[in-house]
């Protein structure tokens, strides 16, 4: 096997491929019940991206170091137990250290353990690649959720309720004095399911790649 | 190495399990002196909010030492007893029978040197339990302010709760009515009477946990009453409560 190079063009892919063409949310339709869940502000989301990047990418490292002795009939329940403990791991340091970050973060917990985007990684990439890669394929593919996450986050937050990170972004610029209102519709659950299928939409219009043919 | 034997798996998930658990046992000891640090903070802070005070959670101890003049337990009659009220844990009391419970009470002096008396809450929610801290007056009647904080009601709807629109409604409502008996103060579907003294406005969506709100002021408030009665301004006519009738008053809303 000829040498490769870190940033192979090869391995770059791993890295950009799930940002657009293999996007875990838009394409893989995975990880969908956290984008609705924590995207009606801009914070939370924030700060679950952060959460799934750090898990994921580790957990893909530790699960391909450890691919050639994780007896296969129970590589899942191994999976899991490397998420999980990563998860907890953090939790409990934030809450030493960043205490209102956790408090922040304490119901995602839960919904990170049991976002298939992780396990979808290390059962599909972690288990058959080397470290590296599996390191690239994990930040690839939580850059690819956490942008869609942001993104929704991002509108539902603005046109919901007129702040950005809290901050009153409408009413500074004094949109509320020519009758704007903020559309109350945008806090519920379903725009969320709704402004990703405008994402996918929008994504399928310019991505020629992703438009089946038939 | 053939990785599926029997053997093998059993001995790779027990070697697993066995470094994981200790992992896991060492940072919660190694962090836990940090995260109840993090919580005592937290504990101080939502009490000083109760009355009115707001400070970032690193200055709560301060402000802390600066205006809760006393920390006392009591006991169901209404007698003060040894301990602080700091240390007792609602969540342990609350599963103890009425007779034995301790109740945690604090006393703050505010700047106009007004006094206030701070009972803390603890019930149950939707989804997990609520707490919170309701403050009265010198009066010992009328509400000064509530503080109100949950585990893991639903964003948007319960949790809200815990958001300061709805805890200034319960600011200069009464606990008990114009003849002294006891009330509490009610959160009412559908919004509350103009003018009702006794009655908040409920969240829309969230009346479970607005029921909620409602039990937990009641209960917890019944067991202060002989406390509160004995520490009444004189000028008025105390109805006759001793404790076994509020014993009765308990079982009796508990069927």
């Amino acid at each position: 096997m000829s040498k490769e190079t870190l940033f192979s063009k090869k391995n770059r892919l791993l890295l950009t491929d799930p940002l657009d063409d293999n996007n875990p949310v838009t394409v893989q339709v995975l990880g969908i019940c956290s984008a609705l869940a924590i995207t009606v502000q801009l914070k939370p989301a924030v700060v679950m991206a952060l959460s799934v990047l750090f898990v994921l990418s580790v957990a893909n490292v530790l699960v391909s170091l450890l691919r050639s002795f994780i007896p296969s009939r129970i590589r899942i329940i191994v999976q899991l137990v490397v998420i999980a403990t990563l998860v907890i791991l953090v939790d409990e340091v934030l809450k030493a250290f960043v205490y209102d970050v956790s408090k922040e973060l304490s119901v995602f917990v839960g919904l990170i353990i049991t976002n298939c985007i992780i396990m979808g990684r290390l059962e599909a990439f972690a288990l058959a690649n080397t470290p590296w890669k599996s390191f690239l394929d994990g930040l690839g593919n939580a850059f690819g959720y956490g942008w869609i996450l942001i993104a929704v986050a991002f509108f539902r937050e603005l046109l919901g309720s007129g702040t950005l990170f809290g901050y009153p972004v409408l009413e500074k610029i004094g949109l509320y004095e020519l009758g704007y209102e903020n559309n109350g519709m945008m806090i519920l659950p379903p725009m969320a399911l709704v402004t990703v299928g405008v994402i996918i939409w929008i994504q399928r219009m310019r991505n020629e790649k992703l438009i089946e043919s038939n | 190495m053939n990785v599926n034997k029997n053997s093998y798996t059993i001995g790779f998930a027990s070697i697993m399990v066995v470094l994981v658990a200790a992992l896991l046992a060492s940072a919660s000891i190694f962090l836990s002196p940090f995260q109840d640090r993090n919580i005592e903070l937290e504990k101080k802070q939502n009490i000083l909010q109760s009355v009115g005070i707001e400070v970032e959670r690193n200055d709560s101890e301060i402000a802390y030492s600066k205006f809760i003049k006393e920390e006392i337990v009591l006991d169901y009659k209404g007698n003060v007893i040894e301990g602080s009220a700091f240390d007792v844990d609602l969540n342990v009391e609350l599963k103890k029978d009425i007779e034995n419970q301790n109740l945690p009470l604090y006393v703050s002096t505010l700047e106009d040197s007004s006094t206030c008396y701070i009972i803390p809450l603890r019930g149950i929610g939707l989804w997990g339990p609520i707490w919170g801290y309701l403050a009265l007056k010198e009066d010992v009647n009328t509400v000064f302010g509530a503080v109100f904080a949950h585990k893991s009601e639903t964003p948007g709807l319960g949790a809200e709760i815990n958001q300061s629109f709805f805890q200034d409604y319960f600011k200069n409502k009464k606990i008990f009515n114009d003849n002294n008996e006891f009330v509490s103060v009610t959160v009412t579907k559908g919004g509350a009477p103009d003018g009702d003294m006794h009655a908040v406005d409920g969240i829309s969506g969230g009346t479970i946990t607005s029921d909620g709100v409602t039990d937990m002021l009641k209960e917890r408030i019944t067991r202060y009453l002989p406390y509160l009665e004995a520490n009444r301004p004189s000028q008025e006519i105390l109805l006759p409560i001793d404790s076994t009738s509020v014993v009765n008053l308990i079982s009796m809303k508990n069927e």
